[in-house]
C-alpha cells in the first residue's frame, strides 16, 4: 500500500535535500536539540485512549459473547462476528451493508444540494463586480445552524413535522395536502427529512471554507481573464472551479467521513421510545454508529467488529485524500525525511 | 461600448443585485425561521401548536414552565442541572484540549528532535480517524479502570485533538519568532517557563477561536455521555434532550417546545455574541493554502 503511494521515487533519490527548501526550512535545521518537558503528551495520551483503544477493539471483534443467564461466556470466534454482521454466515441478515446503505443514503441527498448551493452562494459572496453590501451577515446567519446541539434541532424537526405538528395542519389548512402526512411512516419521507436537516445544518459550514478558498485564488488570472473578454460563468468554470479542487476535496472527505459516523439526528429523529436505536420506520434510518450503539450492551464482540469495518472505510477513505494531496503534504515530506534517515543509516554515515 | 449598452450593463448588474440579495436574505430566515416557530410554540398551548404555525407569541408560557417541571421530576435529573454538567465536561476539556495542543504544537515547531517529522506526519495521519470507531475498545478499558459513569473518560481525550495541533502549528508557523524564544532562552529562561509565558500569550487568537470550538464540540456531543454516562443525575445536558422524547414530554407539543427552547437558547446567545470569530474561525481551520 506504502509504495501504490510513492510516485516517481526515483527522481527524488537524486535531490540531496527536500525540494523546494525555504530559508524557514533550513533555518530550523538549525533548531536546538534542547526538550521541551511535556511535549509528548500528545502522544502519550494518544497512545494510551486513542490507539489502545483502536486495537483492543480489533481484538475483541474476535470473540463470541454469549449471555445466558446472565452470565456472559466469552470464546474465541476468529472471523465470526465479521461474518455475520455482513450477513455472510449462515442464518444472519446483513445488518451493517443495510445500515451502511441508510447512512450512506442519507448523506449523499444532504450532500450533493449542500455543494450545489455553498458553490453558488460562496461565488456571490465573493463576486467583486456585484458586491453584496450584506455579506458579513449573511455568513452569521448561514453558518447559524451549525454551532447549535445537534440533538435538540433533531427532535426540534420531530415536533414541528410530526403528523399532528404545525406544519401539516398548516399544509392541510392552506388546502395543499387533503390530509396529516406522517412522514415517520415513509422510508423517503424520514429519509430526505434528515438529510435536509444536515443539508440545513452544513451548507454554511462548507460556504464558508468555499469562500475561504475563492479569496486565496489569485486575482491576476481573473483580470487577465477579463482582458481576454471572458464572462462571468466562463470564469466560474475555468478558474474558480479548477483552482477550487483541493477545498472541494477536503470538503468531500470530511463530509463523507463525518457522514459516516452520522448519529445525533437519525438516533433522534424517528426512533420512537425506548426502541433501541432502531431508526423508523422498519429500520430504515438506522445508521452504522446506532448499530453499534446498540450491540455495545449486548454484544461486545459484532459491535467491535462494526467498529473495525467502519474504520477500514474511514481509512480507505483519509488514503485516497492524502493521495490527491501527496506531492504539497507535510505528510509525504515526513515520509521522505524517514527514508532519508534510513538510506543514510544504512550508508553508516550519521549526518543527521 | 456605446453609452446605452454601458448603461443596460449597470442595470443588469443592479437587477442582479437585487435578485442575489433576495436568495440570501431567504437563506438566512430559513436559517432562523424553525428556532423562532420554536421560540413561538413554547407559549402556546399544545392545542394551539396543533392547529398549526404562527409567528405571534401565545400568553401560555408560564403555564408551560409550570407543566415542565412537573414532567421532568420523574426523570432525576433538571434541565439546569444537566447544563451544569455539560459544563463540567465541556470546561475541562477545553482547557485540556487548547493546552496541550499548542504545547504539542510549539514542541514540534520549534525544536528539533528524532521523529520530528514523523511527529507531525502522524497527527496528519490520525487528524481523520473518528472516536466512534474505536468507542468499544475506549469503553473497555474504561472499565478496567473503573472509570465509567464519571466525566473522567469525556475530559481526558481533550490532551489529544490533532485537528486543533494542526490548527496552532499553522498559526504558529505564521505568527512566532524563534528569535525570540532564543532571546529568552539566552536570558536564562526555562524552556516551559518560556512556552506558557512568552509563546502561550502570543497564541492568544488562535486559542480563544479553537477554545469556542472545542467547547461547541464537547457541549453538543451525545455519543461518547451516551457510551459512558449512566446515572441519572450525571446526564449531560445532550443526553437530557433524548429524553424530551420520552412519554411525559410527546403529550404536551408546548411542554416539547419549550424544553427545547431551553437547550437551544444558550447556544444561540452564545452565538450571536461570538459569532464574528466563529464565522472566521471556520475559515481558518480549513485547507491549508
Amino acid at each position: 500500500m506504502e509504495d501504490a503511494l510513492r510516485p516517481s521515487r526515483t527522481r527524488r533519490e537524486t535531490l540531496p535535500y527536500e525540494e523546494g527548501e525555504t530559508s524557514a526550512a533550513a533555518q530550523r535545521r538549525q533548531l536546538p536539540e534542547v526538550r521541551l518537558p511535556v511535549h509528548r503528551a500528545f502522544f502519550i495520551a494518544y497512545l494510551v485512549f486513542s490507539l489502545w483503544p483502536l486495537l483492543s477493539t480489533f481484538y475483541y471483534s474476535l470473540f463470541e459473547y454469549t449471555t445466558r443467564n446472565l452470565k456472559t461466556t466469552i470464546t474465541f470466534a476468529g472471523w465470526k462476528n465479521y461474518l455475520s454482521v455482513l450477513g455472510i454466515a449462515a442464518g444472519e441478515r446483513g445488518y451493517f451493508l443495510s445500515y451502511l446503505g441508510n447512512t450512506l443514503r442519507i448523506w449523499i441527498f444532504n450532500f450533493v444540494p449542500q455543494m450545489l448551493l455553498s458553490l453558488l452562494a460562496a461565488a456571490w459572496l465573493t463576486d467583486n463586480r456585484v458586491r453584496l453590501r450584506g455579506g458579513g451577515v449573511y455568513k452569521i446567519m448561514v453558518y447559524m445552524p451549525n454551532i447549535i446541539t445537534a440533538a435538540s434541532i433533531s427532535l426540534l424537526f420531530c415536533a414541528l413535522l410530526s403528523k399532528y405538528g404545525p406544519v401539516m395542519s398548516t399544509l392541510r389548512s392552506m388546502g395543499l395536502i387533503g390530509e396529516n402526512a406522517d412522514i415517520m411512516q415513509s422510508m423517503w419521507g424520514t429519509s430526505i427529512s434528515i438529510s435536509m436537516i444536515l443539508f440545513w445544518m452544513w451548507y454554511g459550514n462548507t460556504t464558508l471554507l468555499l469562500v475561504a478558498g475563492m479569496i486565496g485564488i489569485n486575482p491576476t488570472l481573473y483580470e487577465a481573464a477579463d482582458v481576454d473578454g471572458a464572462t462571468g460563468n466562463q470564469k466560474f468554470f475555468h478558474i474558480t472551479l479548477p483552482l477550487l479542487k483541493p477545498v472541494m476535496l477536503y470538503v468531500l472527505v470530511t463530509s463523507v467521513i463525518g457522514g459516516l459516523q452520522l448519529y445525533d439526528i437519525p438516533a433522534l429523529f424517528n426512533v420512537g421510545q425506548g426502541s433501541g436505536y432502531m431508526g423508523g420506520p422498519n429500520d430504515t434510518s438506522t445508521t452504522v454508529t446506532m448499530y453499534i450503539m446498540r450491540l455495545h450492551t449486548t454484544d461486545t464482540g459484532r459491535a467491535a467488529a462494526v467498529s473495525v469495518l467502519l474504520f477500514l472505510i474511514t481509512l480507505a477513505i483519509s488514503l485516497i485524500f492524502f493521495r490527491v494531496f501527496n506531492g504539497s503534504d507535510e505528510y509525504e515530506q515526513a515520509r521522505r525525511e524517514r527514508k532519508r534517515r534510513r538510506l543514510a543509516r544504512k550508508g553508516g554515515a550519521g549526518n543527521d | 461600448m456605446t453609452e446605452r449598452t454601458k448603461t443596460a450593463g449597470r442595470a443588469g448588474l443592479r437587477r442582479q443585485k437585487i435578485a442575489r440579495n433576495i436568495v440570501m436574505i431567504v437563506l438566512s430566515l430559513i436559517s432562523l425561521i424553525p428556532f423562532y416557530l420554536m421560540l413561538v410554540n413554547a407559549t402556546r398551548t399544545s392545542n394551539q401548536v396543533q392547529a398549526g404555525i404562527s409567528l405571534l407569541f401565545g400568553d401560555n408560557l408560564l403555564n408551560n414552565i409550570h407543566n415542565f417541571e412537573q414532567a421532568q421530576e420523574g426523570l432525576g435529573i433538571t434541565v439546569f442541572q444537566s447544563m451544569v454538567n455539560s459544563f463540567k465536561v465541556a470546561v475541562p476539556y477545553t482547557a485540556l484540549s487548547v493546552y496541550f495542543s499548542s504545547l504539542t504544537a510549539y514542541g514540534i515547531h520549534a525544536y528539533r528532535f528524532r521523529g520530528r517529522k514523523l511527529a507531525w506526519g502522524f497527527i496528519m495521519g490520525v487528524m481523520m480517524v473518528p472516536t466512534q470507531v474505536f468507542a468499544i475498545g475506549f469503553y473497555q478499558f474504561m472499565i478496567t479502570l473503573n472509570l465509567i459513569d464519571t466525566y473522567w473518560p469525556l475530559i481526558i481525550p481533550g490532551i489529544t485533538t490533532p485537528a486543533v495541533v494542526f490548527f496552532m502549528k499553522q498559526y504558529l508557523e505564521g505568527s512566532l519568532s524563534l528569535e525570540m524564544v532564543e532571546a529568552a532562552r539566552i536570558d536564562g529562561s526555562g524552556e516551559f517557563h518560556t512556552f506558557n509565558t512568552i509563546v502561550l500569550p502570543l497564541m492568544k487568537p488562535a486559542i480563544a477561536t479553537q477554545a469556542i470550538f472545542q467547547f461547541v464540540a464537547s457541549w453538543n456531543n451525545l455519543f461518547m455521555p451516551t457510551l459512558i454516562i449512566s446515572t441519572s443525575s450525571k446526564k449531560t445536558l445532550t443526553m437530557f434532550v433524548q429524553m424530551l422524547t420520552g412519554e411525559s414530554f410527546r403529550t404536551d407539543y408546548g411542554v416539547v417546545f419549550l424544553g427545547l427552547s431551553i437547550t437551544i437558547l444558550p447556544m444561540l446567545v452564545m452565538y450571536f455574541i461570538l459569532s464574528r470569530f466563529i464565522v472566521e474561525g471556520v475559515a481558518l481551520g480549513g485547507v491549508k493554502e
